[in-house]
């Protein structure tokens, strides 16, 4: 088609001019990052106390990324890919390691927490957490309420995979994450299955499970259900738990009457990590030492944390959070419940594949 | 003699301006081409790019290897077949539904004032100045449970609960009827502001009706116009992607969404390459046909 054709070359020439004008002063960082999942004075403060210019763009999902990585010379200088990408982007090769030298605000990071990804990063060589969270259910008490009773059980996967209760919910509302390597565990998980099992007849039964609950989903999709939770066009949503948070508070400011919650499913929940990471072609890579630095900053974590209301891997930021976010057991989980949640490992690319053709046939009926 | 012989032999201005469409379609089409057919020989592997060389240079001795499993796997899941079919289904129908929506607009274009037909086509090519993914999102907010449509609808008290439009294929086939329909009526009103009226005139002296002369006269006149349309429609169609993903729902299986898995879920980009030559492969019995129309049309004129 000759008109996008048109355009891509008018955005290509824009955007080398952009790019030779930012290359003069020589001070630029090309960073990559999940989209709303960074303070709004982030950058700005950052090129106040550096002098680097950030240009900042945004991805709704790992695979975009790690398509981007691996294609090779994807032009960022800053990445922040989950824990279970990483093992294998370390594998083909895709990061440098951190210099560690030049990142002295690295003693704030949450040392249990390293430790325990180690499992992808032997060593924490080449990234540190940034913000971590759970993969839990959001919903509109109002509009749960009316389609379930009062005794609507918010705080179970029963709500999403017990058919009974969905269909009943159908008309108000249900969206699914669309990442089959993070719904699919929680299925597996749900039949008291390992998350990450490689068994066929284990990985069959989840999904006869979901195609049992498939009539009763409105969409799969990894973004648009924050909008769809705050305007209430959806009633419950399986998503990351800080994209929940940031649809109660958009309803919030909309002051529409739509009330907006999340839990935590009592029986455990996935959670992931996002590490923060440089790639080897990276042509800023002490701009973007800077940065990583920066981040590492308690008080540049901590705001990040109160507007995206994802808990941050900074110990020393925690007493920073707003206290409202730092006690709500649905941002940052209690002990107990911390016990109950399990991380998604690095799956091998058989197991991805069956994954996949699982969930298209979820999906498609097909 | 000889000196003017070679000279003929030498390329000149003429072989310049032969040579520029053919520099564009080996550049753009032929090379690109070659690389997606060169990757889906090879095999999946953990590494930048993801996939295996298929020429190995060892002991004096260059290796080959052709894996023809990526094709082999096409064949033996139904999903990826369903997928085509999808595609190719969505396709007929919009290029169907376009045609059906684009010739009376084209029409009645053709047959207005030369000045109104300025304004007309202004009208019609006006949506495209906005990017393609702001005027899908916009459908999303009007065909939405809460969007505008079903408000419309509620408030004439035409229905009771809204109607589940978006995400499902009608979504879709609205979607991409809207977003093509400027590319049927274009070529199609390129053809019919061309007819001799005077056709129509003699027919009706001779006690043609209207209808009669419209099937008999107009119609088989704008067949190349009806062929361009349906092409420029039907081939982008198959391969959309963006429209389905915003506006349809899970069951929307194209064969666009099956590629985006294969690469992007799957990191399989061998298996994507060959979805994306076999999806070539059908394509271009279209393009054939339409390009043997264009060559008879032309010959015709000459």
């Amino acid at each position: 088609m000759i008109k996008t054709f048109g355009k891509t070359l008018l955005a290509a020439a824009l955007a080398s001019t952009v790019a030779g004008l930012a290359q003069a002063d020589d001070k630029v960082l090309h960073v990559y990052n999940w989209s709303d999942y960074i303070a709004p004075d982030t950058l700005e403060n950052f090129q106040k106390e550096t002098g680097i210019k950030v240009v900042y763009d945004v991805y709704d999902s790992n695979e975009v990324l790690e398509a981007k990585l691996l294609a090779g010379k994807s032009g960022y200088d800053v990445v922040v890919p989950s824990n279970s990408f990483l093992a294998k982007q370390i594998k083909a090769g895709v990061y440098q390691p951190l210099d560690k030298a030049k990142l002295p605000n690295w003693k704030n990071l949450n040392p249990d927490l390293l430790k325990t990804l180690e499992v992808s990063d032997p060593g924490n060589q080449y990234a540190f957490p940034y913000m971590w969270g759970t993969i839990g259910i959001g919903y509109n008490p109002e509009k749960v309420k009316a389609a379930l009773g009062a005794d609507a059980p918010v705080d179970s996967w029963d709500l999403v995979f017990k058919p009974e209760n969905i269909e009943k919910l159908k008309s108000c509302g249900v969206a699914f994450l669309d990442s089959p390597t993070e719904i699919i565990p929680a299925g597996l998980h749900y039949l008291g299955f390992k998350p990450d099992s490689d068994k066929t007849d284990e990985l069959n039964k989840a999904e006869a499970l979901f195609l049992k609950i498939r009539p009763s989903v409105t969409y799969f999709h990894s973004s648009k259900y924050i909008g769809d939770l705050a305007n209430g066009n959806i009633c419950v949503a399986i998503g990351y738990s800080g994209d929940i948070y940031q649809a109660k508070s958009r309803a919030e400011e909309a002051k529409n009457g739509v009330t907006v919650k999340y839990n935590i499913p009592k029986e455990g929940a996935g959670s992931f990590f996002d590490m923060v990471a440089i790639p080897k072609d990276a042509e800023n890579v002490e701009s973007a030492h800077a940065y990583l630095n920066y981040l590492l900053k308690p008080e540049v974590m901590a705001s990040i944390t109160n507007v995206v209301q994802f808990p941050n891997g900074n110990a020393a930021a925690t007493s920073l959070v707003d206290e409202a976010i730092r006690n709500d057991p649905g941002v940052y989980p209690s002990d107990a419940v911390m016990k109950k949640l399990y991380t998604f490992p690095d799956l091998p690319a058989k197991v991805q594949r069956a994954m996949t053709r699982s969930w298209t046939k979820i999906k498609s009926g097909k | 003699m000889k000196l003017s012989r070679l000279k003929r032999r030498l390329p000149n201005g003429r072989h310049g301006v032969i040579a520029v469409p053919f520099v564009w379609l080996f550049l753009f089409f032929v090379l690109p081409f070659a690389i997606v057919l060169k990757i889906s020989f090879t095999e999946a592997d953990v590494a930048i790019p993801p996939y295996t060389e298929i020429y190995t240079w060892a002991d004096n001795q260059l290796s080959i290897v052709l894996n023809l499993g990526n094709y082999l796997m096409l064949t033996e899941d139904p999903l990826y077949l369903a997928a085509y079919l999808g595609s190719l289904k969505m396709a007929f129908f919009s290029t169907l539904i376009c045609l059906l929506i684009g010739y009376p607009m084209a029409y009645a274009i053709a047959r207005a004032d030369k000045e109104l037909q300025t304004v007309l086509l202004l009208l019609i090519m006006m949506p495209t100045w906005t990017a393609i993914l702001i005027r899908v999102y916009a459908w999303m907010g009007i065909l939405s449970n809460n969007g505008l449509l079903n408000g419309v609808l509620q408030g004439l008290g035409l229905i009771d609960a809204p109607l589940q439009i978006l995400n499902t294929d009608i979504a879709v086939y609205i979607g991409v009827v809207y977003s093509y329909l400027p590319f049927m009526i274009l070529p199609l009103f390129a053809n019919l502001v061309k007819h001799d009226l005077s056709l129509l005139e003699a027919a009706s002296d001779l006690g043609s009706s209207h209808i009669n002369n419209f099937w008999k006269i107009t119609v088989p006149l704008s067949k190349n116009g009806i062929i361009a349309g349906c092409m420029l429609v039907f081939i982008p169609v198959v391969g959309e992607f963006v429209i389905p993903e915003l506006l349809g729902g899970p069951e929307t299986l194209m064969i666009g969404k099956v590629l985006w898995q294969e690469f992007f879920n799957n990191r399989d980009w061998p298996v994507a390459s060959a979805l994306a030559v076999v999806m070539l492969a059908i394509l271009i019995v279209p393009i054939i046909l339409f390009n043997r129309n264009q060559a008879k049309e032309l010959e015709g004129k000459v």
